[in-house]
């Protein structure tokens, strides 16, 4: 009873651990504006099947995305053992889920193969970023503590692995030793409990307890470790993919505010006709964190700064200060530092700084050629073109601010209809003398 | 041989005498005025009038899509491009639009339907495979069949829009030596023009990225680099001349098509 009421406050403090840091983070979203609407659900449930569930993306690394396809559906299914864990933990019941029957013995044998092969690529990712020199792993934007983050998160899996694989050891042995019924399979515990058949009855209870709540503790701590971390994205990837922009990659958002603006000024009549818009008049295009889109902001939460977007971006790898990833990494920050400021004072808070300038510079925005490649890169469809677009957007229209060749670009479209400056009148000289072979 | 000269047919004219073509030809600025594309807007041109396509220009009434000034952020003059563009179309009722430019292409198919212009949007790497494979283009390998091919993706063609197929679909009959770059299909290289980075200086670097994707296309091998797009042939021709290997082509896929026909 001691144990199950011991157990029952744990889960209590690490819910409502959670439960803060989720709201708080929720309570962001409240600052950040409308974006596209979610519809089509029947698409979206595919794409989420294919990118997050089949992890396509990942694939197109086959070599390592192997090793992370493992470790993801390790989880999906190590999962129901958890759940199983807290079940027994609340209740005193041990292995509950045994009322499954084939169907437990299939998940526990899945999760104990899982987790030996979840435990090997943890151990091949942490080699790589320790001794292997990864050139994506690296870059202005990857401080300390992103290192940090990532060798603490996948320690905590090593040790998540070591604890069940040891759980199912000890509980095999413990099991058999005494005649009882193993529940569930574990071919891989099977296999280690042979390390622990030199201990008595009461040894292995203890062994099989210390295992079982270091790795029930463990679970607790790291999902209260993630939201702090680069490692959310075990939480927000799957979402996010659900929630990705269904329009093709080249489409740009279209501003309805500028199509009110510019019909008006096409069409003077229906400026009396068009009824008054009561919100105040928006910022065009993205200065700071309330300009963000909520998908965005998503869109940071989900990041998991792996580099894959920044290895492909054409400006990144010709030396270039851009960086696609850097964009969602300084939006996250930011939020970060901004979000307490507006929940408490309101949207009209300031701290005289901004995401544009005292995180992301204009060189940056200027040097994207929007090829898309690092949103058709991204694991989890975060899409960068679009809130580089939008930053570019502010600059323009609220600053008119440009690099040079673009705003003699502008006024060459606005005087004579090209980019460049040639007269409308010679828009046909192509055409001349074009002659054509009479077969 | 004879040869005949190709009166282009102008929207307004045809128009005047009650005719309506089925298709609008959407030029382009690169196709109207730059030196080199301008070759390929009349190698495209030879082959419509080869199909007896109905088809016309808007000539001195075409005007820039405003794609250079939306993604360098000048929503408003994007706009107003768009909605005098989406009035001249209306005027004339068209309904079925061909590009040869991907960016154009990518504008009319995904961004003009927002503000009320929709149209049936054809890129003309689409179009060429589809006349190909249905008969009506008869090409084959005679002239090319021992020339390595290989093909630059537009980022507008291919992951803009998914186009992948039909420009490799068109070159592997032309050549029995077609060759993909290291970067190909969605994971190909920009040639560093998009995004209006075609009319501003790069930004500071090491290198500049059309001279990253040159290099790639020599190191391929080929004899020729095709392209479907203005910036992007600029771009690698650039490249090419910068690396002075004037001996590989940097032809675009109509181009190609015209010289195998003889056209």
């Amino acid at each position: 009873m001691v144990r199950q009421i011991v157990f029952a406050v744990t889960l209590l403090i690490t819910l409502g651990v959670f439960a803060f840091t989720i709201n708080r983070l929720v309570s962001y979203f409240r600052f950040t504006k409308a974006g596209f609407p979610v519809r089509d659900f029947g698409k979206r449930f595919r794409v989420m099947l294919e990118v997050a569930i089949g992890q396509t993306k990942i694939f197109r690394h086959p070599v390592m995305g192997f090793f992370h396809a493992l470790v993801f559906w390790g989880f999906c299914v190590i999962i129901f053992g958890s759940i199983e864990m807290v079940i027994d933990g609340l209740t005193g019941a041990e292995r509950s889920l045994k009322v499954l029957g084939w169907f437990h013995d299939f998940i526990m044998a899945s999760g104990d193969i899982f987790a030996l092969l979840v435990a090997i690529s943890i151990l091949i990712f942490l080699f790589r970023r320790l001794f292997v020199h990864v050139k994506r792993f690296e870059g202005i934007e990857m401080k300390k503590k992103s290192h940090q983050d990532a060798n603490l998160a996948l320690s905590m899996i090593l040790l998540l692995m070591i604890s069940l694989l040891g759980m199912n050891a000890a509980y095999v042995q413990m099991q058999t030793a005494a005649g009882e019924t193993v529940y569930g399979v574990y071919p891989v515990g099977a296999f280690f409990s042979a390390l622990f058949a030199g201990l008595s009855p009461q040894g292995l209870h203890v062994a099989h307890e210390v295992f079982w709540w270091a790795h029930i503790l463990l679970i607790f701590a790291f999902a209260n470790i993630l939201p702090y971390s680069k490692h959310f994205h075990v939480f927000m990837s799957v979402p996010n993919t659900f929630l990705t922009r269904l329009e093709p990659l080249g489409k740009l958002t279209n501003m309805d505010d500028i199509t009110r603006e510019v019909r008006l000024m096409l069409d003077p009549e229906t400026a009396f006709s068009a009824p008054a818009s009561d919100a105040p008049v928006a910022r065009f295009g993205v200065k700071d964190v309330e300009d963000v889109s909520w998908k965005n902001y998503f869109d940071s939460l989900a990041c998991t700064e792996c580099g894959r977007c920044t290895a492909v971006c054409p400006a990144n790898t010709t030396g270039k200060m851009l960086s696609p990833r850097k964009i969602f990494m300084d939006l996250r920050a930011r939020m970060k530092e901004k979000g307490p400021g507006l929940v408490k004072n309101g949207r009209e808070f300031s701290d005289n700084r901004s995401l544009l300038r005292d995180y992301i510079s204009e060189a940056e925005l200027w040097a994207c050629t929007t090829c898309n490649a690092c949103a058709q890169e991204c694991p989890v469809n975060i899409n960068h073109p679009t809130l580089i677009v939008d930053m570019r957007r502010y600059l323009v229209m609220e600053e008119s601010s440009a690099p040079g060749g673009l705003k003699t670009m502008f006024s060459n479209i606005e005087n004579n209809g090209a980019p460049w400056q040639y007269s409308p009148e010679d828009r046909l000289l192509w055409a001349e003398n074009l002659e054509m072979k009479v077969l | 041989m004879e040869s005949k000269i190709i009166a282009v047919p102008v929207m307004a004219d045809l128009f005047a005498r009650g005719e309506k073509p089925e298709f609008l030809f959407w030029v382009g600025c690169a196709g109207a005025y730059d030196d080199r594309y301008r070759k390929v807007t009349r190698a495209f041109t030879r082959i419509l009038t080869h199909l007896n396509i109905s088809y016309a220009v808007l000539g001195k009434e075409e005007t820039c899509t405003g794609d250079p000034a939306r993604r360098a952020g000048n929503e408003m003059l994007y706009q107003m491009q768009a909605l005098q563009i989406i009035e001249t179309l209306t005027r004339y009722e068209v309904k079925k639009i061909i590009t040869i430019c991907p960016h154009c292409f990518n504008i009319f198919k995904n961004e003009y339907p927002d503000l009320g212009g929709h149209y049936e949007v054809t890129n003309y790497v689409q179009f060429l495979d589809q006349y190909i494979e249905n008969g009506s283009l008869k090409v084959d390998d005679t002239l090319f069949g021992n020339t390595r091919i290989t093909y630059h993706d537009p980022c507008y063609l291919g992951r803009g829009n998914d186009i992948y197929a039909e420009p490799r679909s068109i070159l592997k009959k032309l050549t029995r030596d077609f060759v993909e770059l290291e970067r190909n299909k969605s994971f190909s290289y920009c040639c560093g023009a998009g995004g209006a980075q075609m009319f501003k200086e790069a930004e500071e670097g090491k290198k500049e990225v059309f001279i990253e994707r040159t290099e790639e296309v020599l190191r391929s091998r080929a004899g020729i680099v095709a392209t479907a797009c203005p910036f992007c042939m600029t771009m690698l021709t650039d490249g090419l001349k910068y690396k002075n290997s004037e001996e590989v082509k940097n032809l675009d896929i109509a181009e190609l098509i015209v010289q195998v026909m003889d056209l």
